[in-house]
């Protein structure tokens, strides 16, 4: 019994690893992902990190008048 | 051959062919790539908000697209939406089971979900004619504790379970729509694509797998972690997809090139990751540890750029606002804290 159970495990594997493989071809709808050589991709993914680098308030900050997190208390002359 | 012996053989055949095809595209390495690039300067976050009311450990935390709402769930059995500005409480959702261990916000705002040790994922009208939040629909039938949720729109959501199943579930008729199996080890973070075509897991079997939801099937998997993958993100531009473990590392894997790209680790750091966020440009990666900090790593260089050191219990979830002006850090320690 258990082998059958192995049989079906090890038939569902093989049948993921077509598909990683791209042997399988399935009848895709969406965006298939082609392989990008990996030069490609670090620059793609730092020319993204550049363009959106000035909209970023993380990265570059934010001045405590457009930051809607910090209490802009009016000073109060005693 | 026996049948075993000849499915083992095209098994180790195809991972041989994966591996191969990977190794085809190392043309570089993202290190050698960003060598003309400078280290990001020091970041140091201040913490401008705490937000106070939960009793116990805050497990979840998700930002609401507005910026300013959010949502915690603590083993204190509630569901707290906080406007993040104010710090003032929006809704204190009571639970069944206070044994919740992720929640989400939907996108348009009008519903938010948790679930657990229950196996459920509950699902909250925040919007109800009466102005009351009650519980809209239960969706049951995980065999294992909910550990993450997230929402597709109002009418569909994606569970991840440690029944090593993740599933699309329909909620106006509280059914299945796809079950995502595949996972050899419990489920135990997932994420979805900017585009909405695709989510990540990442699971106790030390690999993350990106899934087509549309087409039901695990189109690639990623190993490398050495333990178990608690925290999952999408690099902001759907490309890459970024993983934290038990290991101590976070990892990048770029989905087209189908590698790891690089690796986020320190001598120093010894802990398991229990959460990652990564800034809207990418070029940060927030990622809360064991160890009650949260390093803020150059995602390009892999050098650390900043810690924040505000909680007295592990960060257990973290998130930034979809406008990137805010992190908010959410700790065993009872306290949520808004960053920036």
């Amino acid at each position: 019994m258990s082998t059958t159970n192995n049989i079906a495990q090890a038939r569902k594997l093989v049948e993921q690893l077509r598909i990683e493989a791209g042997i399988e071809r399935i009848k895709v709808k969406t965006t298939v992902f082609c392989h990008v050589c990996v030069s490609k991709a670090a620059a793609d993914l730092m020319s993204y990190c550049e363009q959106h680098a000035r909209s970023d308030p993380l990265l570059v900050g934010v001045p405590t008048s457009e930051n809607p997190f910090k209490d802009k208390k009016p000073c109060i002359i005693l | 051959m026996g049948e075993m012996e000849q499915l083992r053989k095209e098994a180790d055949s195809l991972k041989d062919q994966i591996t191969a095809a990977r190794k085809a595209v190392q043309d570089s390495t993202l290190q050698e790539a960003a060598a003309s690039i400078t280290v990001v300067g020091r970041v140091q976050l201040k913490t401008r908000k705490t937000l106070r009311g939960h009793l116990a450990k805050i497990y979840a935390m998700h930002w609401s697209t507005d910026s300013k709402l959010c949502v915690s769930a603590s083993q204190d059995g509630k569901l707290i939406v906080w406007d993040s500005i104010t710090t003032n409480k929006v809704n204190a959702i009571p639970l069944k089971s206070s044994w919740v261990m992720t929640c989400a916000y939907a996108p348009s705002g009008n519903l938010v979900a948790c679930g657990g040790l229950d196996n459920m994922c509950s699902i909250y009208n925040l919007k109800g004619k009466d102005g009351n939040v009650k519980v809209m629909r239960e969706l049951a039938a995980h065999t294992g504790y909910l550990s993450c949720c997230r929402f597709l729109s109002d009418s569909e959501i994606i569970t991840s379970s440690g029944d090593c199943t993740c599933v699309l579930w329909d909620i106006e008729t509280g059914t299945q729509k796809t079950v995502f199996a595949g996972h050899q080890g419990d489920c135990m973070s997932l994420a979805v694509s900017p585009d909405f075509k695709f989510f990540i897991s990442g699971a106790c079997d030390f690999t993350a797998k990106l899934w087509d939801i549309r087409e039901a099937s695990c189109r690639q998997t990623f190993g490398g972690h050495e333990s178990d993958i608690n925290a999952i993100g999408f690099f902001p531009n759907g490309n890459a997809v970024i993983t934290g473990s038990d290991d101590a590392t976070c990892k990048l894997y770029d989905l087209r090139a189908d590698q790891e790209l690089i690796t986020y680790q320190d001598s120093g750091i010894m802990c398991g990751v229990t959460s990652l966020a990564p800034s809207v440009s990418g070029r940060l990666l927030l990622a809360g540890y064991d160890d009650f900090n949260v390093n803020i790593w150059d995602a390009l260089k892999a050098e650390r750029v900043g810690v924040l050191a505000g909680h007295d219990n592990r960060v257990s979830c973290i998130g930034v606002s979809s406008d990137g002006m805010a992190c908010c850090t959410g700790s065993w320690d009872s306290f949520l804290k808004i960053w920036n």
